[in-house]
């Protein structure tokens, strides 16, 4: 599969900070990638040097098979940009910012221009200091959406819409994907990734710590097990993958990692299942072991019994 | 600052007896305001406190005697085109002339700092939205007003407080009446701004139209002061820079004109006030017009014009306009005194250049020149103000190289800033009615030093995108040296330091490339230097 964009060891540093620190990111031509980290994490500053507007001081970086700091604007004819803040000019409408950027890129469907536009319940003809957030992100998104781009980087582009709109939104990345367009999302909203992502990378403090699709994501999670048994349980204890065995009379409550339930249901099995609940691991989980600061690492490495332990082997897949 | 703790301290009580809920944490929000400008107002405010405080040494030196002083005078009098230049000269003694001489630009100086710092408290906050929070929090609905006017009242109590000081050996009640008159102008800028933030919701609007008011006072000051010679002409007494002169600080004080101006201060605050307390946060009396639902716009040049074509037009209006009245100044002007070596020895001290007629031609294009700078800088830094508020971001992430998007907002300042010469040339021709092809070569041979100027802009952005703003210190020093620094005997070595000062005294003068080539040339470097740093370097967000 070509690379729409292919970033390896990324450095960048503004004065102490270092805001990236190796960054790795693998997105495959046509797929809708999410990108997710905490806040700080260096997302954006990722997708700044993605457009060319931060140069990186170590690393490679390609988009679309170019270097988007030395080809940028040659790069940027096929690429849509939607930050996650955005700004417009006070005297200028809606609709004109929206054929400006549609300019500046590879040029505007008119068609779409105008289905968005009633999708997105916009008035284009209001000026931009009177538009609320949500209302400005839909002018950058309907610019994106109707530009004949091959790429579309998005930063945290529904941060201020409405429900509904999310609705239109999702239903929008769907359609670019139909059309073989590839979508770099960053969100926190993990429903929304997890509704339109077929890979994700999550990154913390400037380095990329899992990537993969989210099934392989969940797969090094852990799933809670409540049993209520016939009779007494045994050896649970000692099957590879359980944690915090919890066993009262016949009821037992466990955490087992997603790839080793089998042994633990067969177990169960043994001593006759009178009702079973399983949780399988939500995306908040997911996501919150890697969001959370302190031994994120050690905490993706306890789920590694298959040695899945690092982000790259799973992504090279 | 005496003034600022007392008012925090005061603030507190006032919020708590809730007679006063309107200007609740006015104090925290002054303190706030005075931490934020805590090197603008002291800088601004010693700079202009040095400029009226070094002239009489000065003047002490160019007219040490009773007999030169009076000969001065005497000048003033029957001059017409010296007076529309610096106004009447009411008294022969140290004191008045120094009021005589700087008076009208620490006046000129003063406005102009009191107009920045209450839109930068008050638009300028509600713009970016950051009043909202500050709004939401205890604060009444008149406190970021009224602590904006205190903020700029401060600099103007100091600023008169050491005018008074430092002048008062040239006699202490004239130095009380120039500091009042300087700090009441002062403040009459303060409150026209505070108006215009009410009207408008662009902060570059609100200080364009103060400004405008400024210049124009300059200009009706120059027309009325050539047709009197005791500044009672009706259109002297339009511009509160007559006022001023009109106050004969150290010749007899009107004691009645500072209390015309503190009047009139009020009457401007009480208008302020009133529309502070009628409307939306945010919002202004004009409701924001529907655009079009679909634009034109298809490259970074279009949108760099659309975005500056307003101030384009506005100053351009406003050269033509200030052509057209300097060019009826000069009309006839020659002809009431001849060609006199006295007044030309004078002239010459302004800036200008020998001959009368074409030394005040060339004195007051000079002076258009140094305002073109500031345009072209203004228009310059549209870059940098594009770039921090994250709307290049979205630009420069389609297919617009760095150079293109920069090029376009360059074309737009360095070619404005020779439309604004043609048209000040224009009116200026119009208005004497002959020459025009000097009067009109004299206006475009101003251009290479604007476009240093702007070129210092262009660097500064590029290599310097967060100190950018010091390119309107370039600008500023470049003005205070082109209109005082002739008269201030400042060594040629500093004067050497403004592009204006090489350029050749048109008309009148021999006209002389190589010095006007190498202004180019260096404009040239600066652009090119600092377009190659814009793109090397990091975008600032």
């Amino acid at each position: 599969m070509t690379k729409a964009i292919s970033v390896s060891g990324l450095h960048k540093s503004f004065g102490r900070t270092h805001a990236l620190d190796g960054l790795d990111l693998e997105v495959g031509t046509g797929e809708v990638h999410g990108f997710l980290g905490p806040n700080g994490a260096g997302k954006s500053t990722a997708v700044r040097v993605l457009l060319g507007l931060l140069r990186a001081d170590s690393g490679t970086a390609r988009v679309l098979d170019r270097d988007p700091w030395s080809d940028a604007v040659e790069v940027h004819r096929r690429i849509a940009y939607v930050p996650g803040d955005v700004t417009l000019w006070r005297n200028l409408s809606g609709g004109e910012v929206i054929d400006l950027y549609g300019r500046l890129r590879g040029g505007l469907d008119r068609g779409r221009r105008a289905e968005l536009i009633e999708r997105f319940e916009l008035d284009p003809a209001k000026k931009g200091r009177t538009y609320s957030k949500g209302n400005r992100q839909k002018v950058a998104l309907v610019a994106a959406f109707a530009s004949d781009v091959d790429l579309l980087i998005l930063d945290e582009p529904t941060s201020g819409l409405d429900p509904l709109m999310e609705e239109v939104f999702q239903r929008c990345v769907r359609e670019e994907r139909e059309r073989g367009r590839t979508v770099l999302l960053s969100s926190h909203i993990l429903s929304e990734v997890e509704e339109l992502c077929d890979r994700v990378s999550i990154i913390r403090k400037g380095r990329t710590v899992e990537s993969g699709s989210l099934a392989d994501l969940r797969h090094l999670t852990r799933t809670s097990i409540t049993a209520e048994l016939a009779g007494t349980p045994g050896g649970l204890a000692a099957l590879p993958g359980v944690h915090d065995l919890d066993v009262r009379g016949h009821r037992v409550r466990l955490q087992v990692d997603t790839g080793r339930l089998d042994a633990v249901l067969r177990a169960l099995g043994e001593s006759g299942v009178r009702s079973l609940t399983s949780t399988p691991p939500t995306l908040e989980e997911l996501f919150l072991r890697h969001y959370q600061a302190e031994g994120a690492e050690g905490a993706a490495g306890t789920g590694d019994a298959k040695g899945a332990h690092s982000g790259g082997q799973v992504a090279t897949r | 600052m005496t003034t600022t703790t007392g008012a925090v301290t005061a603030a507190p009580s006032a919020a708590r007896s809730g007679g006063s809920r309107q200007l609740a944490g006015t104090g925290t929000l002054l303190r706030f305001a005075l931490r934020r400008d805590r090197v603008l107002i002291p800088v601004w405010v010693a700079v202009n406190a040095l400029m009226v405080l070094s002239m009489p040494n000065t003047l002490r030196g160019l007219y040490g005697t009773a007999d030169e002083r009076a000969d001065l005078a005497r000048q003033m009098e029957t001059n017409a085109s010296l007076r529309a230049m610096v106004g009447p000269l009411f008294d022969d003694g140290l004191g008045a002339l120094t009021a005589w001489r700087v008076g009208v630009y620490a006046a000129a100086l003063a406005a102009v700092t009191s107009l920045l710092i209450v839109v930068r408290h008050t638009r300028d906050e509600e713009e970016s939205g950051r009043q909202e929070v500050v709004a939401s929090g205890m604060v009444g609905r008149r406190a970021a007003l009224t602590a904006a006017l205190l903020a700029a009242a401060v600099a103007n109590g100091v600023l008169a407080l050491l005018v008074a000081v430092g002048l008062a050996g040239q006699g202490a009640v004239g130095a009380v009446a120039l500091g009042l008159g300087i700090a009441g102008v002062g403040m009459l800028f303060a409150t026209m701004a505070a108006i215009a933030a009410q009207l408008t919701e662009s902060a570059r609007l609100a200080r364009g139209l103060t400004a405008g008011v400024l210049g124009a006072a300059f200009v009706l000051r120059a027309a009325g002061d050539s047709t009197t010679d005791d500044g009672a002409s009706v259109l002297t007494w339009l511009s509160p820079l007559g006022w001023l002169e009109n106050l004969r600080a150290f010749a007899g004080e009107r004691w009645w004109v500072p209390a015309l101006i503190g009047g009139a201060v009020v009457a401007q605050g009480v208008v302020a006030y009133a529309l502070a307390g009628r409307r939306d946060l945010g919002m202004s009396f004009l409701p924001t017009r529907p655009g079009p639902a679909a634009g034109r716009l298809g490259t970074a040049g279009a949108l760099a014009w659309r975005l500056q074509r307003g101030a384009v037009l506005g100053w351009s209006a406003g050269f033509l306009l200030a052509g057209v009245v300097y060019g009826r100044l000069t009309e006839g002007a020659a002809d009431l005194v001849g060609d006199n070596a006295q007044a030309r020895r004078i002239v010459e001290r302004m800036g200008g250049q020998a001959g009368l007629t074409d030394a005040f031609v060339s004195a007051m294009v000079g002076m258009l020149g140094l305002v073109a700078a500031l345009y072209v800088v203004a228009s310059v830094l549209r870059l940098s103000g594009e770039e921090t508020s994250g709307r290049a971001e979205p630009v420069l992430a389609g297919a617009v190289g760095r150079l293109r998007w920069a090029a376009g907002h360059l074309v737009v300042a360095f070619g404005g800033a020779a439309l604004l010469m043609l048209f000040a040339g224009a009116g200026f021709a119009a208005g004497h009615g002959r020459d025009a092809g000097a009067i009109l070569a004299a206006c475009l041979v101003q251009l290479p030093a604007v476009w240093v100027i702007g070129g210092a802009a262009v660097l500064l952005h590029g290599v310097l995108p967060r100190g950018a703003v010091a390119a309107w210190g370039v600008a500023g020093a470049v003005l205070l040296l082109g209109w005082i620094g002739p008269a201030l005997d400042v060594p040629q070595s500093v004067l050497d330091l403004s592009p204006f000062g090489h350029l050749p005294k048109l008309p009148g003068g021999e006209m002389s490339w190589p010095p006007v080539l190498a202004l180019v040339l260096i404009a040239a470097v600066l652009v090119a230097v600092g377009l190659t740093a814009l793109r090397r370097r990091d975008l600032t967000t």
